[in-house]
C-alpha cells in the first residue's frame, strides 16, 4: 500500500514538474557562468551583464533585441545581477512588459569577487558590461560601457571585422 | 628561452593593459581635495592633522549597491572615527546626467539617513578621475604616513553587498585594522559589483584621452 501511495506520489510531481516548460531565466552559480562563457556551439555569443535597477542597463536592452533580430548569427545570453528574490518581482515582470524574448540567466552569487575577474580581468565590477566571443577562434572583447544609440551596431560591426 | 620570456612579458603587458585604467594602485601617494559638505563647509584630509587615516568612499544617493551600504557606512564612521581613522564619502556623479545625485539631493539623502559622516561633492569630478574610481561605492582606505597619503586598500566594503550580516570578509575593517595595528594589509584590492560612475561629457573625454 505504501509502495503505491509513494508511486503515485512521485507521478505527481512528476506531472508538476516534467512537464513544466523551461523556466524563463536559469538560475545560474558560479559553475554555470564558467560553463555559459565556455559554450561553443554559437557562432558568436554576446553576454551582456546586466540589471532591472541599472538605468543605463535597461536603456541599452532594445539594441540587444535589434541585434538578434539583424544578426541571426549572433547568440545572446542576458546575466542578470539582480538579487535571487527579485526574480519573480522584478526579472521575470520586466522582460514580460518589454516582450523581451532573449535567454536570460540569473547570477545568483553574491561574493562577486569569486567570479568579476573569471569574466574579464579588466572589468572593474560596474554594470552594463558585455563579453563578444567567437567561441571557433576564441577571439573574445570585453566591453564595460554603455552603448550610446546604435553604438552596439557598431562595436559588434568593428569585432566581426577585426 | 626568448620565447617564454616575450610570452611572459607580452602577459604582463596584457595584465597590466587591462587592469589599469588610470587612477590610483594601492601603495600609490593620494592626493589630497578640499570638496563642500552637505553641512556647507569644505573637507579636506589636511583638515585634520590628528587623523592616522581616512576610509574614502566614492558613493551616491541613486545606485541600489550604495543605498544599500549606507547603513554599513553609518557603521564604519561610528566605529573608526574615534580611533582618527573617519570615513568621507564622496558623491563622484555628474547631476545632469543623474539628477537624482545633485548636491541638494545630497542633502536631503544625510538628514533623511542622519549621516553621521562628511558627504562631499566631486563638482567636477577631478578627484574621481585622478583617485580612478569607476563604481559606486567605491573604496580607498587612505593612510596618513608624515604629509603624505598613501593607498592601502582598494575595493569593496565586504563581499555581500546584501546582507551584511552574511558577510564573510570584510575587507575594509581589516585593512583599516591593519593599518591601525601597523601590520600588512592582507587583502590589498577587491572589485565589486556596483553602478558606473556618471560621467560629463568633459570627462568622458578625458578618459578615453587617458
Amino acid at each position: 500500500m505504501r509502495f503505491y501511495k509513494l508511486l503515485f506520489l512521485s507521478f505527481l510531481v512528476c506531472v508538476s514538474s516534467c512537464s513544466e516548460p523551461k523556466e524563463r531565466v536559469e538560475v545560474i552559480k558560479i559553475e554555470g557562468l564558467q560553463n555559459l562563457i565556455a559554450e561553443d556551439n554559437h557562432q558568436v555569443h554576446l553576454i551582456n551583464f546586466w540589471a532591472t535597477w541599472c538605468k543605463p542597463c535597461v536603456k541599452e536592452m532594445p539594441q540587444f533585441v535589434d541585434l538578434a533580430e539583424n544578426h541571426p548569427e549572433v547568440s545572446i545570453s542576458l546575466v542578470s545581477l539582480d538579487y535571487l528574490e527579485n526574480l519573480d518581482d522584478k526579472v521575470i515582470p520586466y522582460l514580460d512588459k518589454k516582450e523581451i524574448k532573449l535567454r536570460t540567466l540569473l547570477m545568483d552569487e553574491i561574493d562577486y569577487n569569486l567570479w568579476i575577474d573569471m569574466v574579464d580581468p579588466s572589468w572593474s565590477g560596474a554594470i552594463p558590461a558585455t563579453l563578444i566571443i567567437e567561441p571557433a577562434t576564441g577571439k573574445r572583447i570585453f566591453l564595460e560601457k554603455e552603448f550610446e544609440n546604435g553604438e552596439l551596431e557598431e562595436d559588434f560591426q568593428k569585432f566581426t571585422n577585426s | 628561452m626568448l620565447k617564454t620570456i616575450t610570452t611572459i612579458l607580452v602577459s604582463i603587458l596584457l595584465i597590466s593593459g587591462g587592469a589599469d585604467k588610470g587612477g590610483y594602485s594601492v601603495g600609490d601617494k593620494a592626493m589630497d581635495f578640499n570638496l563642500k559638505n552637505v553641512d556647507g563647509s569644505m573637507i579636506s584630509m589636511a583638515g585634520n592633522p590628528d587623523n592616522k587615516g581616512y576610509i574614502v568612499i566614492f558613493t551616491c544617493n541613486t545606485c541600489p549597491y550604495s543605498v544599500a551600504y549606507e547603513d554599513r557606512i553609518i557603521d564604519l564612521q561610528t566605529k573608526y572615527a574615534s580611533k582618527g581613522f573617519p570615513v568621507i564619502a564622496i558623491n563622484p556623479n555628474d547631476p545632469i546626467v543623474k539628477p537624482g545625485d545633485s548636491f541638494e539631493e545630497m542633502q536631503v539623502r544625510a538628514k533623511e539617513k542622519k549621516f553621521n559622516f562628511p558627504y562631499v561633492f566631486d563638482s567636477t569630478q577631478e578627484i574621481t578621475l585622478a583617485y580612478g574610481a569607476t563604481n559606486t561605492p567605491h573604496v580607498y582606505v587612505v593612510e596618513k604616513v608624515s604629509s603624505d597619503y598613501i593607498i592601502r586598500y582598494i575595493g569593496a566594503i565586504d563581499n555581500n553587498s546584501k546582507d551584511a550580516s552574511a558577510a564573510t570578509k570584510k575587507y575594509v575593517e581589516s585593512a583599516v585594522d591593519a593599518v591601525l595595528a601597523g601590520k600588512e594589509v592582507a587583502t590589498t584590492s577587491t572589485k565589486a559589483i556596483g553602478c558606473t560612475i556618471k560621467w560629463s561629457e568633459a570627462s568622458k573625454k578625458k578618459r578615453q584621452e587617458g
